[in-house]
């Protein structure tokens, strides 16, 4: 009854900010609606919201939950402990009890591969 | 004339009132009035990060900047002593009142207390800001903690104190820890978390009293066991806030009786969160809900029922969960004591799984212990039932 998720990819370096672009995942490994985190100093949740792809620093920033387990609702994931809303576009809160907002990270798609530049802001983010 | 309404009570249930009511579009003045002096807090990590000393009063703050645009006149340190049903009028003990339009009764539980327990130093229950910090002062120079109570607050608490190196007893009186949440089963396999990280559980155990002059020395148990103790902290459930109403005719039973929309029995007035036993259909009787989810959405029930307007439906799907020793353990769903319990990822050894409950075949409830993201999805599914269902 219940898809088995691929959980995450690990990346072993840090990401200082103008950080080269991180291979994630090939696009046909995501399917909408599905997160992937990708692990590194600060872990990164990647999300394919029907074929657009949005990426969020990956921990909750009201408690240490992985946002990459939460559930997803158009652009909008929740936190799969608290319910907190964040929009994957902005980082912003959209629903309490969480009061920062969390980083987005660039997607690029290219060759049918998913990349992510950690540190670089996706365009139109806060 | 300008409308008020008054929401008594400033926790969770109390600024989700407010809340609600600006994102309904009550435009009249909000009067929030808190018995303590402190501004709306967050009490889960009052067992946990805060109690450990790994988040400040400012963590825990529950209020955002976007608060600031609820217009709320706040009326902290300031105990409610009654209510008037004609014109609505709260009574403060300072002697004023404040005269509401609509009341949202939000005034929660208050910790049971182990009777002989009085005056005795080292003794604490935990449910408020200033309990957890009075705690945090004495674990810091204890060597022994003696938990009464093996429920959640108890077993989180236990959790905390064994990360601080302290040596922990952990008594409960039922055979089974959590037994009532999570059924026997369950309940038995999550108090093996406490073994597994070195703390000593004692089911089955009564109380007979503590020992000491002054302060704590030990725990006496109904079979002569004393058990040392430099602080005990009595973790053996709550009490719902509502003696202040005694006189003032709204209807109270467990808790401020109310409908299923959280309408009491004065007109005008609501009651919300762990104060509040709410009618439920399913099960033919009032029920209070103590949990952290249910004071943040139920709420927005209350406020549409004291504006009138549309009426979202309340929480079809309960939910709660518990951090202990690392473990997170989360619980979704209606279970009923004859329900068949089957594991289906994970293993219970591991204390990593995810848990169904079956009623006549149907899932009606879920469990996962460091299962976040199946456990998110089981609990959608299962709201996506109700709905359809209802």
């Amino acid at each position: 009854m219940l898809l088995r998720y691929q959980r995450s990819v690990a990346v072993s370096a840090t990401y200082p900010p103008g950080a080269p672009m991180i291979p994630v995942c090939p696009t046909t490994a995501l399917p909408p609606g599905e997160a992937i985190r990708v692990e590194a100093t600060e872990p990164i949740a990647v999300f394919n919201v029907d074929g657009d792809f949005y990426a969020i620093d990956d921990t909750c920033t009201h408690q240490d939950a992985s946002l990459a387990d939460g559930w997803l609702d158009g652009c909008a994931v929740e936190c799969p402990l608290h319910a907190s809303c964040f929009d994957l576009r902005t980082g912003k809160v959209s629903g309490p009890p969480a009061k920062t907002p969390v980083r987005t990270h660039r997607v690029v798609v290219q060759d049918g591969t998913v990349y992510v530049q950690p540190g670089t802001a996706a365009d139109g983010a806060a | 004339m300008r409308r008020t309404v008054a929401v008594v009570g400033a926790s969770l249930a109390g600024l989700s009132a407010a809340r609600a009511l600006r994102a309904q579009c009550y435009d009249g003045r909000i009067v929030v009035i808190g018995d303590e002096a402190h501004a709306p807090y967050d009490r889960p990590p009052l067992s946990k990060e805060f109690l450990a000393g790994r988040a400040s009063l400012a963590d825990i703050a529950l209020g955002t900047p976007d608060d600031t645009d609820l217009d709320v006149e706040w009326r902290l340190g300031t105990t409610a002593v009654g209510l008037d049903h004609l014109d609505r009028s709260v009574r403060l003990a300072d002697g004023s009142e404040v005269r509401a339009d609509g009341v949202v009764l939000a005034t929660g539980a208050r910790a049971r207390r182990l009777s002989g327990s009085e005056g005795l130093r080292g003794v604490h229950v935990l449910r408020s800001l200033d309990d957890a910090v009075a705690l945090r002062e004495d674990l810091a120079t204890a060597a022994h903690l003696v938990v009464i109570g093996a429920g959640f607050i108890g077993a989180e608490v236990a959790s905390t104190a064994r990360t601080l190196g302290l040596e922990v007893t952990v008594v409960e009186t039922q055979p089974v820890p959590l037994a009532g949440p999570l059924g026997a089963d369950m309940g038995a396999v999550c108090a093996q978390l406490h073994a597994d990280h070195g703390t000593r559980l004692l089911v089955g155990s009564g109380v007979a009293g503590l020992v000491g002059t002054g302060r704590v020395e030990a725990v006496e148990l109904t079979d002569g066991t004393r058990l040392p103790a430099d602080v005990v902290v009595v973790g053996i459930g709550a009490t719902p806030n509502v003696e202040w109403l005694a006189d003032s005719g709204v209807a109270l039973g467990n808790g401020v009786l109310t409908d299923a929309r959280c309408a009491t029995s004065i007109p005008g007035v609501v009651a919300v969160g762990d104060c509040a036993a709410a009618w439920s259909t399913s099960r033919e009787r009032h029920v209070r809900v103590e949990h952290w989810t249910h004071a943040l959405e139920q709420p927005a029930t209350a406020v549409a029922t004291l504006l009138g307007t549309d009426r979202p439906a309340p929480t079809p799907v309960p939910y709660f969960w518990s951090d202990q020793y690392g473990a997170r353990i989360q619980f979704a769903g209606s279970r009923r004591e004859d329900d068949e319990v089957r594991v289906l990822e994970g293993s219970r050894a591991d204390r990593s799984f995810l848990a169904v409950y079956e009623r006549h075949g149907d899932p009606v409830a879920v469990l996962g212990v460091d299962q976040p993201r199946l456990f998110t999805r089981w609990r959608r599914q299962l709201r996506t039932a109700v709905l359809t269902h209802s």
